[in-house]
């Protein structure tokens, strides 16, 4: 017998940092942050010396300087006189126009086309699995194009609008569709027009509120109130009474043919509208594909267990599959919009002048700053990535079935 | 009784009714339509609705298409002859353009009489890749899937046969170091001098080798840079590079983001979040304009290589987020049965681990896959001749001016049948690998 005794303490030995376990992770890691830093410092060093070769600084002083350039597309005020830096913040104003337009259509249209997918007909199916697997398979660069040539080629030129001509005008002479854009009437807002936006602002938070109420009312007494006629209802009732009531303070100017083009309405140029259908149909076929995958997700045995309990059909899936099958689409759909927000950047395809054309694009030309345009441009993606993904997240804690 | 019972009797029937054929509209085309077209009024809308789609698409384009015009030399030829045949301005197609320019979009401005090279190479790929993809076939082709990517660098580029070999060489040197130095200065030096010493060798010795056996003994085919790549040939040579070599560097990283080492996690996850955070299109022009500033001054390298280090860079960043979720995925049990196994980390990844998580990520990988050969169509904006750049170029001349259709048609369709046969590859796959009984 023995007794246990630690086993000879012999000092520490270089060895050690090799074959024993507890520092061997040590060394490996000092190795590889060495080989790392060495790799950056090579890196930095080598750009220092190509720019004082160069006799080029690092200095973001351009973005304050006169651009000098035009953009026809732009939802702030801008002209040539403006800044570069002005004209990088219409460009980002323009990226998220688009992203923001194309990640609602393209849910929209990614619900639909994954929800009949799956539908039982036949036809509907296959026109949909047709869609879906069309647009997943071909680069959305060519659908861009595609998009693009077939409003450009297959619209009315301005001029066939005039009297006699073969074009006319749609909806009530209010909207024209022509190949150099959609001209949509423009809204002047006048005296008052404050106290409507207030007022459907506070029908927005009366909604909320309702629902909310009717939501507790079920789970506490079980009784169901009619939640979308009463949303609807206090959506456009208020609004439109007090539109009345304050006599009008909304006037939209018409868009008119003048001379060779529409003048008076907004112009929606082509190009953004070929890039967000283009966006959200290559998109939203993805996001079908998500849907479906999250619909099927939910097993068989929950709809029949929710008849059996005598729920409705239509509530099955609203109180039944969806909760459940959010939790499986809610993260791929955060990935699926990065990516539509990432892929904006093609607009340099057709011409959309969003951030990449202007600061990463006629600006670096213009001034000869690449380092620091393409610097700051991949700064804007990189925040823009990391707050879209962290608000998904936020819902996607909120969905996520609660473990206890 | 007796007289009640005979009554009954004679009720009693003796034989089986033959079976009924069911309703005519429980059976049959009829039985299926109404079950699946008009189950209810809305089916039944959103068919009609669906017939009707599909009716206008065709009535637009099925003529476009069967008559189009496949023998002209230009565009105005082309109406000239739909003209005479169809009537003035009648709307067809004209697949001439495919027809005469079909090498172009292909193979870009590949000399003609060198595109028995790139076919070749094509082949050999395919059968190189053959019996990686397929378990049934023999295991000694896998020697010419090792020998294919010099051999293809050999045929697409050309020059002496010495280059490509000499570079080859090098990796026969770590694996000698590696198979017969491990008695000697054990599995680690083994390791570190297997992959200093063809570092060293490919740095210091290879060109020169290659120089003075090139210069002796000059076997060799004609040399063609890369500026005459363009078209499908550039798509595929950049998306089939990108996909190889990002496969291994996504692994990597997604081991390197689920490490309990400190610095290497925080650097994957930085490199990662970077690289996934900025659109492809941006790093395509940081790989353009800015590589010069990051390499040390004076050197200068080609405009496709650098296209492909930054596609590979970008889709290993995609990768290793799809095989981080397979790693996730496996259940703690497999790693602590790894370990207790007593196998050391890199055994327990190669023999536990990564087999099991690579097969939960096939759809995400292959999906990926997918994703960079899409997105060689981008290059275009940096100046290489992809397909799309290609069909800007034909329309340019004016032979071709103003036409559009039968381009984009010809390429969707070259794209779709690449993409969607890998698609279908990779569900063939899951299908083979399942190994739970369902």
């Amino acid at each position: 017998m023995t007794a246990m005794t630690d086993p000879p303490n012999e000092g520490f030995r270089l060895s050690q940092l090799i074959y024993d376990t507890r520092y061997r992770s040590m060394t490996i890691q000092a190795v590889a942050f060495m080989l790392i830093m060495a790799g950056i410092i090579w890196l930095a060093n080598n750009t220092v010396q190509n720019l004082s070769a160069l006799g080029k600084d690092f200095d973001f002083g351009f973005l304050w300087s006169r651009a000098g350039y035009d953009i026809n597309q732009r939802l702030i005020e801008y002209s040539n006189d403006s800044t570069h830096g002005r004209a990088a913040m219409v460009g980002i104003a323009n990226t998220l126009l688009v992203a923001v337009l194309g990640c609602v259509l393209a849910t929209v249209l990614g619900v639909i086309a994954g929800v009949l997918r799956l539908s039982k007909n036949w036809v509907v199916a296959r026109l949909m699995t047709f869609y879906v697997e069309g647009f997943r398979n071909i680069p959305l660069l060519l659908w861009i194009i595609v998009i693009f040539a077939v409003m450009t080629e297959s619209t009315p030129q301005p001029r066939d609008f005039r009297e006699g001509g073969t074009a006319s005008m749609i909806l009530n002479d209010t909207v024209a569709i022509t190949n150099r854009g959609i001209f949509i009437p423009n809204p002047v807002w006048g005296e008052g027009s404050g106290a409507l936006i207030a007022i459907f602002l506070a029908s927005l938070v009366g909604i909320w509120a309702f629902r909310r109420y009717a939501r507790k009312l079920q789970e506490q007494t079980g009784q169901i109130l009619p939640v979308l006629w009463v949303s609807l209802g206090l959506f456009f009732a208020p609004v439109i009474l007090a539109y009345f009531i304050l006599g009008r303070p909304v006037t939209l100017i018409y868009p008119e043919l003048g001379g060779f083009n529409f003048t008076g309405g907004i112009q929606v140029r082509n190009s953004l509208i070929a890039l967000w259908i283009a966006l959200s149909l290559y998109t939203g076929a993805f996001i079908a594909e998500v849907v479906r995958a999250g619909i099927l997700s939910v097993s068989r045995g929950q709809t029949e267990a929710a008849f059996a309990l005598g729920i409705q059909p239509s509530r099955t899936m609203n109180l039944v599959i969806l909760p459940q099958a959010l939790r499986v689409i809610i993260p791929p759909l955060i990935s699926q919009y990065l990516n539509l927000t990432k892929n904006s950047s093609l607009a340099l395809a057709v011409g959309y002048m969003d951030v990449r054309s202007t600061l990463g694009g006629i600006t670096i030309n213009q001034t000869g700053r690449e380092l620091e345009g393409m610097l700051l441009l991949g700064v804007f993606y990189l925040i823009t990535s990391l707050i879209i993904s962290s608000a998904m997240n936020l819902y996607n804690n909120s969905v996520k079935l609660k473990e206890r | 009784m007796s007289e009640i019972h005979a009554q009954t009797v004679s009720y009693v029937r003796e034989t089986m009714l033959p079976e009924q054929e069911p309703p005519v509209t429980e059976r049959g085309a009829i039985k299926w339509v109404r079950e699946n077209l008009f189950s209810s009024w809305l089916n039944g809308l959103l068919t009609l609705i669906s017939l009707y789609f599909v009716y206008w698409v065709l009535s637009h384009t099925l003529g476009w298409m069967v008559y189009g015009i496949w023998d002209a030399s230009s565009l105005s030829e082309c109406r000239a002859i739909r003209d005479e045949l169809y009537g003035e301005g009648a709307n067809v197609a004209c697949w001439a353009v495919i027809a005469d320019r079909w090498h172009q979009l292909l193979f870009g401005f590949y000399p003609a009489e060198a595109y028995w090279r790139p076919v070749l190479a094509l082949i050999l790929f395919g059968g190189a890749l053959a019996p990686i993809l397929f378990d049934g076939l023999p295991r000694k082709m896998l020697m010419l899937s090792i020998a294919a990517p010099f051999v293809c660098y050999w045929l697409l580029w050309g020059g002496t046969i010495w280059g490509p070999a000499a570079v080859a060489l090098g990796f026969v040197i770590g694996g000698m170091i590696y198979a017969y130095s491990q008695s000697i200065i054990g599995v680690l030096g083994a390791t570190i001098a297997a992959v200093l010493v063809p570092i060293l060798y490919w740095l210091f010795l290879a060109g020169p080798i290659a120089g003075a056996l090139g210069n002796t003994l000059p076997i060799g085919i004609n040399a063609i840079g890369s500026a005459e790549f363009g078209g499908f040939l550039l798509a595929l040579v950049i998306g089939a590079s990108g996909i190889i070599l990002s496969m291994p560097l996504g692994v990597v990283l997604a081991l390197g983001r689920q490490s309990d080492l400190f610095i290497i996690n925080k650097f994957s996850v930085l490199f990662i979040e970077v690289i996934r955070g900025v659109p492809l299109i941006v790093w395509l022009f940081t790989a353009s304009l800015l590589l010069n500033y990051f390499l040390p001054p004076g050197s200068n390298f080609d405009l496709m290589l650098r296209v492909i280090i930054m596609v590979t860079l970008f889709s290993s960043a995609y990768i290793a987020e799809v095989v981080r979720g397979g790693l996730a995925a496996l259940p703690r049990g497999q790693y602590e049965g790894a370990d207790s196994l007593g196998l050391n980390y890199w055994q327990s990844m190669q023999l536990i681990i990564l087999p099991q998580a690579l097969k939960i990520s096939i759809p995400g990988i292959v999906s990926s896959f997918i994703g960079l050969f899409k997105d060689t169509t981008l290059v275009v904006f940096v100046g290489l001749s992809d397909p799309i750049g290609f069909s800007n170029l034909i329309r340019a001349t004016t032979d071709w001016n103003g036409i559009y259709w039968e381009l984009f048609i010809f390429i969707g369709l070259c794209f779709f049948m690449f993409c969607f046969a890998m698609s279908r590859y990779s569900q063939y796959l899951e299908r083979k690998l399942r190994t739970d009984h369902r």
